[in-house]
């Protein structure tokens, strides 16, 4: 059955530059992640407030980052813009793409946490003098982050699997990218994405360690 | 002086304060009794403006705190509430959760905060915890940090929402303690209260809700002694 | 805007292609829901000493990306002699991901059943397969329906990424349609429209039925 020479010695020897790629990739992901919180809390404010000008486009941005493939979102910055004259690198569409992904996935998860923080902590902050913005700031959103810690971390590890749908539209120098070019001069298919497989597992378990280690870090409450 | 006039105040249909008229000055303690739904409680929340009320009026040194032109964040650093819930900031040290307020609102630097905070904290028995997180203070301590939070701010009124009602009886102890000793150094004070020999004791008017209206008020004397109300004696007469 | 090249007939080769996401979503759901019913049970009922094996594996499935596990499920099968189509590899390949997730849902709807629960049935002199099919698995299934139209809504829209096989689904069909129109924008919003017009009554139906539930506890 098995008509094949494994070679993984040869698959090896291109390990140092598929580690590069790891961290363009660990890049990407952190970059989509840091970008998608900020924008997330954004959404989560307009979601929920009074004013039909905020919560239709949040409300928006929420369900088509939600109801659409990562791939269609990133497919939609590299070609879809083309339309408008705007061309993105594939590394700013991928990176685009997640962020957006991100935002909309974890602004319902922060409104989830919001909704978990008992209101008697709003009352209290504005009943010290504080005001509405300053509260949220200062008193609900250290709570919301600190809830919602868990789910984050799963974001973050969704983000580094998206990243490899960057060879799709080019990208050429993550992980998936490296080990798709190596793949077109070598065609050790196999042996090439059984390894890049093994450092994404990898990867993901350093990044569920490093948040173990920051939320120990962090959360002393 | 806090001036409460003819103040209605409904939750949707709810009339919760049917025209309630009370007036406390400078230096006073009063204490409000009475059953659970009376709108006592709503009414200490009207005071501060957290809770909008639909007529009436609510003047503090002759600021109408639900006029449009109030500043409600101002007007609510010379009135400090403390809720039956601890509503401690779980994420802050003891330390950081008085320190918070004076410092954002009040624009100190770190260490005047700081130098207040551990003064207020000490004054309510807990200059040995200002490092520790809420989570591991009883819920005693966790009201009396509450205070302390509260008195950062130098309020000159200080509204109190059945600060002992949640608390273990073993506990309930320490809180009245520290508002007695408020009580005595002079502070105006409004409480909603169910400790009815700390209503006596230490109030020099009890006042007595019934179905959102006021319905008796006078020294703690004669609302113990010789209520005129009969829904005063009734309520008294149920919770001896 | 609607000044558009296209034609009857391409958004009939979309809709096609939309078939095909559907068709090869239900084929994965389907095996993999099977699988993973079977893997949640193992994992909540016996010992970890003896399901670690399976969990890693089931870890490594969420851990790696689906595009790298499609192309060595696909080098697989071709090393191996298969000689599967790219069609079979795929719906393989997204079941094997959709096991993984499943079983996830499965043990954690399992686990949310109380023990004292448990033990009340037992204790009225339940067998462990009656226990199981009578109290744990209505129970469990309130708390895992909801994740699991959830599971099958992210596993349609992660089926996009069979197009890297070569497989003319939703995305590929519009892919080849901008590289002939030249409208990209037009052209994928029609397709996103399709996706969300899918996924999104669903997604709803999933809320409220969760919420429906909730209230009822």
């Amino acid at each position: 059955m098995f008509d094949y020479t494994f070679q993984w010695r040869q698959a090896y020897r291109h390990l140092p530059r598929m580690l590069e790629g790891a961290l363009v990739t660990l890049e990407i992901a952190v970059l989509s992640l840091v970008i998608g919180i900020t924008i997330a809390v954004l959404l989560a404010v307009a979601r929920d407030s009074k004013s039909i000008w905020l919560r239709a486009p949040a409300t928006a941005w929420v369900e088509v980052a939600r109801n659409t493939p990562a791939l269609f979102q990133i497919y939609m910055a590299h070609f879809g813009l083309g339309s408008f004259g705007i061309y993105l690198s594939p590394y700013v569409a991928l990176l685009a793409g997640i962020a957006f992904n991100n935002a909309g996935y974890l602004c319902e998860t922060f409104r989830g946490a919001l909704r978990a923080i008992p209101q008697t902590q709003t009352r209290a902050g504005r009943s010290l003098g504080m005001g509405q913005a300053q509260t949220f700031r200062l008193i609900l959103m250290p709570q919301m982050f600190r809830i919602s810690f868990l789910p984050t971390t799963n974001q973050m590890v969704w983000a580094i699997l998206m990243t490899s749908l960057g060879v799709t539209v080019g990208m050429a120098t993550d992980l998936t990218g490296i080990t798709q070019n190596l793949n077109a001069r070598t065609f050790r298919t196999f042996e090439l994405f059984a390894m890049a497989a093994v450092l994404y597992y990898l990867i993901a378990k350093a990044v569920m360690l490093a948040a173990r280690l920051i939320a120990w870090r962090l959360f002393r409450y | 002086m806090i001036e409460i006039e003819k103040v209605y105040k409904s939750f949707g249909k709810l009339e919760v304060l049917k025209g309630v008229d009370l007036t406390v000055a400078r230096g006073e303690v009063v204490s409000i009794i009475g059953g659970s739904g009376s709108g006592k409680s709503t009414l200490l929340t009207c005071i501060n403006g957290l809770e909008p009320i639909q007529s009436g009026h609510i003047r503090i040194d002759g600021t109408d705190v639900h006029a449009r032109s109030t500043d409600l964040n101002k007007l609510r650093r010379k009135v400090g509430i403390v809720f039956q819930q601890f509503n401690a900031f779980p994420h802050l040290s003891v330390l950081d959760n008085v320190t918070l307020a004076p410092r954002k609102v009040l624009g100190m630097s770190r260490a005047e905060a700081e130098e207040i905070a551990v003064r207020q904290l000490s004054h309510v028995g807990l200059a040995d915890k200002l490092k520790v997180y809420p989570s591991r203070l009883s819920g005693g301590q966790q009201q009396r940090m509450a205070i302390a939070r509260a008195l950062a701010m130098s309020p000159q009124y200080m509204l109190f929402d059945e600060v002992t009602s949640a608390l273990d009886p073993l506990l309930v102890g320490e809180v009245l303690d520290t508002l007695k000793m408020l009580a005595e150094e002079g502070m105006t004070m409004i409480c909603v209260t169910h400790e009815m020999t700390f209503a006596r004791d230490v109030s020099q008017r009890v006042a007595f809700f019934h179905q959102g209206i006021l319905a008796e008020i006078g020294p703690p004397e004669q609302i113990f002694g010789a209520p005129q109300h009969l829904e005063t004696q009734k309520f008294l007469s149920n919770v001896r | 805007m609607f000044d558009t090249a296209m034609t009857w007939n391409d958004l009939m080769f979309m809709l096609r292609g939309a078939g095909v996401t559907l068709w090869i979503t239900a084929i994965a759901v389907g095996g993999g829901t099977a699988l993973g019913l079977v893997f949640g049970v193992m994992r909540s009922a016996l010992s970890p000493w003896v399901t670690w094996p399976l969990a890693f594996v089931l870890d490594v499935l969420r851990s790696v990306p689906l595009l790298i596990q499609l192309v060595l499920a696909n080098s697989f099968q071709a090393i191996a002699g298969f000689g599967w189509s790219p069609f079979v590899t795929s719906c393989v390949g997204l079941a094997l991901y959709t096991a993984a997730l499943c079983t996830e849902v499965v043990r954690g709807a399992i686990l949310s059943v109380p023990e004292t629960t448990r033990r009340a049935a037992r204790s009225l002199g339940m067998t462990w397969a009656q226990d199981q099919t009578q109290i744990v698995f209505p129970m469990a299934l309130r708390v895992g329906l909801p994740s699991w139209i959830n599971l099958t809504l992210g596993v349609m829209k992660d089926s996009a990424l069979v197009l890297w096989l070569g497989i003319i689904e939703l995305l590929r069909a519009s892919q080849i349609l901008v590289t002939r129109l030249q409208e990209p924008m037009f052209i994928l919003l029609v397709a996103g429209a399709i996706y969300f017009l899918i996924s999104f009554p669903v997604a709803r139906f999933g809320e409220r039925l969760e919420k429906r539930w909730r209230e009822h506890d």
